[in-house]
């Protein structure tokens, strides 16, 4: 399958990267190898087979809902690169049309 | 001078007043500062292993009781939290943070008095076989510093196979334990999917990830095991199932004939250097002669377990690393943009190479069209996999198959094609897939003087037989290869 750039813009889109006009070429060469290389996939019938969905044998494994720990809100903003007292900080979402 | 043989030896020395915990902490941080061009540590907790060490060696002196894991030198993959320690998957997106809490086998370790010297290199995320993916630069295999250590828990694998500690936990998405091992001719043991919980273990692919063990001899690997094992509340695809007793039980049968299966289309396949296949021909002629019964199974699947392991592992991680959006932790630059904007310079000034890769990969097979075609079918050919070895598992005991197709390669040679790296996984990626507990035995050198490992996999929750019958072979066999 012919990897093109509108595939690559918009995988890099929901993947939250970019790649620089270079990047764009290595990425587009390396995707165009790994797709051909799980287009193996194809040779097998897999008519009627179910998919595997989960590996863990256990079902409905319950416990009480019980606070045995937390973090603080100090804790919770220690690795932030950016934050006040009590929150994250993000570029501001919400703008006034010019 | 210390030397290091297993952790039962360790602690006759210490009872018997050969050596103290203060003495052998100064022998491991002196052995790691000689060995920093290995490149194998990311952190060294120097103060605290020496504090630690001072508090255990008095409680000794003054015959109070200590854990099962006293004074024991462990080193973990930085993948694997530890509450206050940098953590940081060897990437620069999670460069200075700082884990909130420790993983639930950290934490059960450090119930037993194990004395934790520090977080190992590894590659990004865990994504890598030669440990050349890590922000930290390449980690250097102490028997021939030209060639990789394997990965991508390379730093754990060269921190046991260098003496730096007696063991490292790592952990296994697809080899990521067992190949590093084989190619330092250490042992190796990835678990069953379950047998440890992955509270605190960094996700890669959820459904793949296990934590597992370095360690330098079997009885080690079954005493960590049975500490770090069972189950948790802060896990719930944890077994239930109870954990055996695996070091009182290890030699109860130590003459035990098992039903042994190998796979034609393994030990001949293309890949394969010839030694390696015909080293593990002999040793399937040694068992046979010593009355286990060895058979040939067929196993057309074989070529299809790389594909079908990087639709799922890459549709698996580009969910899971979406957390990394530079806000909560990590890096960012903070620039005035728009919030979309934000997360892609974040991310892709945080991520290296091969897990954008990765990530673009798993976004594609996961993307409106593509979806059944790649990801269903992939969950669909698990099945497949699962089925047949299930098969295999109600006539044999074990599998016996090579753990990597070459020894370890010459650095500098993991970005030129991603396939043929990901080709090498061949017989590693079956254990993930299917769950199963798999282990590689360091137990040949090729006459290239490089050390290669076989590989055994045993049936789920089978850790226990799986044990025993690496414990024998490691005795029976060593010295013939």
């Amino acid at each position: 399958m012919e990897v093109t750039e509108e595939l690559i813009n918009k995988l890099a889109n929901l993947s939250r990267l970019k790649f620089t006009p270079e990047e764009k070429i290595d990425i587009k060469k390396d995707l165009e190898k790994m797709i051909h290389f799980i287009e193996k996939l194809n040779e097998l019938d897999t008519t009627g087979v179910k998919p595997l969905l989960h590996m863990s044998d256990e079902v409905n494994v319950f416990r009480d809902d019980i606070v045995k720990k937390y973090i603080s809100t100090e804790e919770g903003l220690k690795n932030a690169p950016h934050h006040n007292d009590q929150y994250f900080l993000v570029p501001k979402m919400i703008r006034q049309n010019k | 001078m210390f030397e290091f043989s297993s952790i039962e030896q360790y602690h006759s020395q210490l009872q018997e007043g050969r050596c103290t915990c203060l003495q052998v902490v100064e022998h491991y941080l002196q052995k790691i500062k000689e060995n920093a061009h290995l490149n194998a540590f990311i952190k060294v907790y120097a103060d605290e292993a020496r504090e630690k060490a001072s508090l255990l060696d008095k409680q000794r002196d003054s015959n109070i009781k200590t854990g099962k894991l006293a004074g024991v030198i462990i080193s973990i993959k930085d993948v694997i939290a530890y509450k206050d320690h940098p953590l940081t998957s060897s990437s620069k997106i999670l460069e200075g943070f700082e884990s909130l809490y420790s993983a639930t086998a950290v934490d059960r370790l450090l119930a037993e008095d194990a004395i934790l010297i520090g977080s190992t290199n590894c590659d990004e995320f865990g994504m890598g076989s030669a440990n050349e993916h890590s922000v930290y630069g390449p980690v250097k295999n102490y028997l021939d510093i030209t060639r990789t250590p394997g990965g991508s828990s390379g730093g754990s694998a060269v921190s046991v196979q260098a003496g730096l500690s007696m063991v490292s936990l790592g952990s296994d998405t697809g080899g990521s334990v067992r190949q590093p091992a084989d190619h330092c001719g250490i042992i190796g043991l990835k678990p069953g999917y379950g047998r440890i919980s992955r509270y605190g273990l960094i996700a890669y692919a959820s459904s793949f990830d296990q934590i597992g063990i370095f360690s330098k001899t079997i009885k080690d690997a079954a005493l960590i095991l049975e500490i770090i094992a069972g189950p948790d509340d802060y896990d719930s695809t944890v077994s239930t199932q109870q954990v055996p007793a695996y070091t009182n039980e290890l030699n109860r049968t130590s003459n035990e004939k098992y039903k042994i299966a190998y796979l034609p289309q393994a030990l001949d396949h293309p890949s394969l250097d010839i030694e390696i296949g015909n080293s593990i021909k002999d040793l399937l002629l040694h068992l046979e002669k010593d009355n286990h019964q060895v058979k040939a199974v067929n196993f057309d699947l074989l070529d299809f377990a790389v594909p079908t392991y990087y639709v799922l592992t890459t549709a698996e991680a580009s969910s899971n690393l979406s957390r990394y959006d530079g806000i909560k932790y990590g890096i960012s630059n903070h620039e005035n943009v728009e919030l979309t904007d934000f997360y892609k310079s974040n991310r892709s000034a945080g991520f290296g190479s091969e897990v954008k890769r990765r990530i673009m990969l798993g976004t594609f097979v996961l993307s409106t069209g593509y979806y059944d075609a790649y990801f269903t079918k992939a969950q669909q050919i698990r099945n497949l996999f699962r089925d047949q070895l299930n098969l295999v598992f109600n006539d044999f005991d074990f599998i016996i198959i090579p753990t990597v197709p070459k020894t370890a390669s010459l650095s500098g040679n993991s970005n030129l094609d991603p396939i043929s790296v990901y080709l090498a996984d061949i017989y590693t990626v079956i254990a993930n897939l299917t769950g199963i507990p798999a282990i590689s035995l360091p137990l040949f050198t090729h006459t290239n003087t490089l050390p290669f490992g076989v590989q055994i996999m045993a049936n789920r929750l089978n850790e226990l037989p799986l044990l025993r019958f690496s414990n024998q072979l490691l005795i029976k066999y060593n010295a013939d290869f």
